[in-house]
């Protein structure tokens, strides 16, 4: 589903992303995790194709196709989804009228018929119930004075509805309670199937108790420093970071 | 003295003053006026108020008054009264002169809507307490002074203590004027609501299209003790057209008012809004959107001035920018030394759509009193980019997203606006003027 080569990237002037590596197939959850700083959010937002990170060498290649030359837009109608780290607030745009434009753009790009307001007002309601979203949050500005919590879940809520072939989380668990976490990985778990491929960012262990991983990567000073399965992730929680960071200085 | 100021205006005035019929007060009026305009002119770029606009293409131009007897295409009328969706009275002017056959039958009890220029023949009695007390003759505006020199009609709106009318009023000021020959017109205004009395007054300006004209407005409207208007201007002018306004308000006491100003036609365009608290205890809001294209100019000017203790007043005023237009908003909020516990917030906020638009803004707090809330601000920026970008990482075109951020931006304007073919309208406009925006209502 995904291949990164060498992927380098600047933002702002300096380098972040120093040649990365990463494969990920159909049906597979894959867990980054890494330091703050260590450059887990430019690399989400490099596959989201955000403007301002530049890609200065390697290829990542989604579903056989180069996915840096596709513009964001095209990304996400190709099946690409960013949860992102800090959603961002929209006053004066609904999440609903928001979600609508966006599936439909995305229908339309499979050749799929535009929803209809019936029919979209019931695939909300059934995706609302995913992550045990409020209904009324849905029909307010997007991720306008929502609480931490309330605009992971609408992340994760947007994700449902989208439908994505690739799910890439960027800490969707930073800042939730253990019962917010529960739902939103219960709502993520929902989500897994052998056609969806999710990268799940996270800083902590804690949300690999709930979103059980098939693979575990370790991102320091912009590479891949250490995979492993799930087990990697409860050594690196008793070990910290330090332990790798030694090791990559060591190299 | 230019070509234009001893050609028609004079002409005009003088015909207006010799013919000999109306009330003496109002030839004095006419005279104070044209004195006010006639010893200074059309302003310059030097001055101070007009730094920001300059008026020498209305300076320059040769009006001629329009041709009597033009009419209103029924197919563009029917889209200035909202196609058919507004339930009020409506008034249609044509060329600065009232039309019997396009207006609705008007008036209920204790409602009196109709002409000025009718009043002014029949009654001319109930005007003159009235009729250029809040915006008279001034030395800083002299289009004001040709104003009052050259009035001769507009609507007349006046209602008695504690009638609250459920329709809205509907003033529409078309002008035929054509590009070979520019058109000037003087509407002049007049609402009077009665203490406790309740008016939903609207304005609409607009004329023929590519048509060339100046429109030189002015709208009194006085809110006596306890009563409530609320005003909206639809400047909605033709692509070449001047257009130059004052609406000036006093609120007795415990009065509301509340203003909603949509600028978006004209080529050259000066508004000056100015409200006045003459009792305590009043409510003022002045919300204004004014969108600029290509090479439009759009300059508005407010005053709020609380002259009194124990009064509110909230003022927003956003601008959207694109190709070579200019916006300038210049408010200010006056606080006189008696007015104690005032509350006064004004903001301006500026959104430029592209690198060649243009926007002056400056807010102006001036405080005489010393116990008083009051607040101001000005913002001017580009779309946001991460929001952008959000909306292009759920499969949101750029375009669509570019314009789904800038309906946003006047979204809260729009839903303020509570008559509905109104608030109507403007989405249908900011839609068709942002071709890649959302087809319904967005928030
Ligand atoms: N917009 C930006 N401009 C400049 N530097 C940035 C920007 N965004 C992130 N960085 C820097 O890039 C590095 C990696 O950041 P990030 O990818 O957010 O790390 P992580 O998500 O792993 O905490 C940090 O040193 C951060 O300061
Ligand atoms: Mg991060």
């Amino acid at each position: 589903m995904l291949e990164i080569r060498g992927l380098r990237a600047r933002v702002g002037g300096n380098e972040i992303l120093k040649g990365l590596d990463l494969t990920v197939n159909a049906g597979e959850v894959h867990a980054v995790m890494g330091p703050n700083g260590s450059g887990k959010s430019t690399l989400a937002h490099v596959l989201a194709g955000r403007p301002g990170y530049e890609v200065t060498g390697g290829s990542v290649t989604y579903r056989g196709r180069d996915l840096l030359a596709l513009s964001p837009e095209e990304r996400a109608r190709e099946g690409v989804f960013l949860a992102f780290q800090y959603p961002v607030e929209i006053p004066g745009v609904s999440n609903v009228y928001f979600l609508k434009a966006a599936l439909n753009a995305v229908r339309k790009h499979r050749g799929e018929p535009e929803l209809d307001a019936m029919d979209f007002l019931a695939l909300v309601k059934e995706k609302a119930k995913v992550v045990d979203i409020d209904e009324s949050l849905v029909k307010r500005p997007v991720n306008e004075g929502f609480s931490g919590g309330e605009k992971k879940r609408n992340e994760i809520f947007q994700m449902a509805i989208l439908d994505p072939a690739l799910a890439i989380l960027d800490e969707t668990d930073s800042g939730l309670d253990i019962d917010a976490l529960r739902v939103v990985a219960g709502g993520v778990n929902q989500l897994r199937s052998k056609d969806r491929a999710m990268i799940v960012v996270t800083h902590y262990q804690r949300l690999l108790n709930f979103i059980v991983p098939d693979r575990v990567h370790v991102l320091m000073d912009g590479r891949i420093a250490r995979s492993g399965d799930k087990d990697l992730a409860l050594e690196l929680e008793s070990k910290g970071y330090e332990w790798l960071e030694g090791q990559v200085a060591a190299r | 003295m230019t070509a234009a100021e001893s050609g028609v205006f004079r002409a005009q005035y003088e015909a207006l003053t010799q013919d000999g019929t109306g009330p003496g007060w109002l030839g004095a009026l006419r005279r104070d006026g044209f004195a006010h305009f006639a010893s200074r002119g059309f302003p310059g770029p030097r001055e101070e108020a007009w730094r920001h606009t300059n008026v020498a293409p209305i300076a320059r131009a040769t009006f001629a008054l329009p041709e009597p007897g033009r009419t209103v295409p029924a197919e563009r009328l029917s889209r200035l009264d909202f196609g058919g969706a507004f339930t009020g009275w409506e008034i249609v002017f044509v060329d600065g002169h009232f039309s019997r056959e396009l207006s609705s039958p008007s008036g209920a009890e204790g409602v009196r809507i109709g002409s000025l220029a009718d009043a002014l023949r029949d009654e001319p009695e109930r005007l003159r307490p009235h009729l250029a007390r809040l915006a008279p003759p001034d030395d800083t505006d002299p289009f004001r002074g040709l104003n009052a020199a050259l009035l001769e009609d507009g609507g007349f709106i006046e209602l008695a203590p504690g009638v609250a009318p459920t329709a809205p009023v509907h003033l529409i000021f078309f002008s035929t004027g054509d590009a070979g020959r520019p058109t000037v017109t003087h509407p002049r205004t007049l609402v009077v609501a009665g203490g406790g009395s309740h008016a939903t007054v609207v304005e609409t300006y607009a004329g023929a299209e590519g048509g060339a004209y100046l429109t030189n407005a002015v709208t009194e409207i006085v809110v006596e003790a306890g009563a409530r208007v609320d005003h909206y201007k639809l400047q909605r002018e033709s692509e070449g057209a001047f257009h130059v306004s004052t609406l000036a308000v006093e609120l007795g006491r415990d009065a509301t008012f509340s203003d909603h100003n949509v600028c978006v036609g004209g080529a050259l365009v000066r508004q000056h809004v100015e409200a006045r608290f003459a009792g305590q205890g009043g409510d003022c809001a002045l919300f204004g959107l004014f969108v600029g294209d290509g090479a439009q100019h759009h300059d508005t000017r407010t005053l709020v001035d609380h002259a009194v203790p124990h009064c509110t007043s909230r003022e927003l005023y956003k601008g959207i920018l694109g190709g070579r237009s200019r916006g300038v908003f210049h408010g200010k909020v006056l606080v006189r030394q008696d007015a104690q516990k005032t509350n006064a917030y004004q903001a301006n906020q500026n959104l430029l759509l592209s690198k060649e638009a243009l926007v002056n803004s400056t807010p102006a707090l001036e405080i005489h009193a010393d116990d008083v809330k009051c607040k101001h601000g000005s913002t001017t920026g580009q779309l946001d980019p991460l929001a952008l970008f959000y909306l292009r990482s759920r499969g949101i075109g750029e375009d669509a997203a570019r314009s789904l951020l800038t309906y946003a931006f006047a979204s809260d304007l729009v839903s303020r606006i509570t008559v509905q073919p109104v608030r109507v309208a403007l989405e249908a406009f900011l839609h068709h003027r942002l071709p890649a925006a959302p087809q319904e209502a967005v928030a």
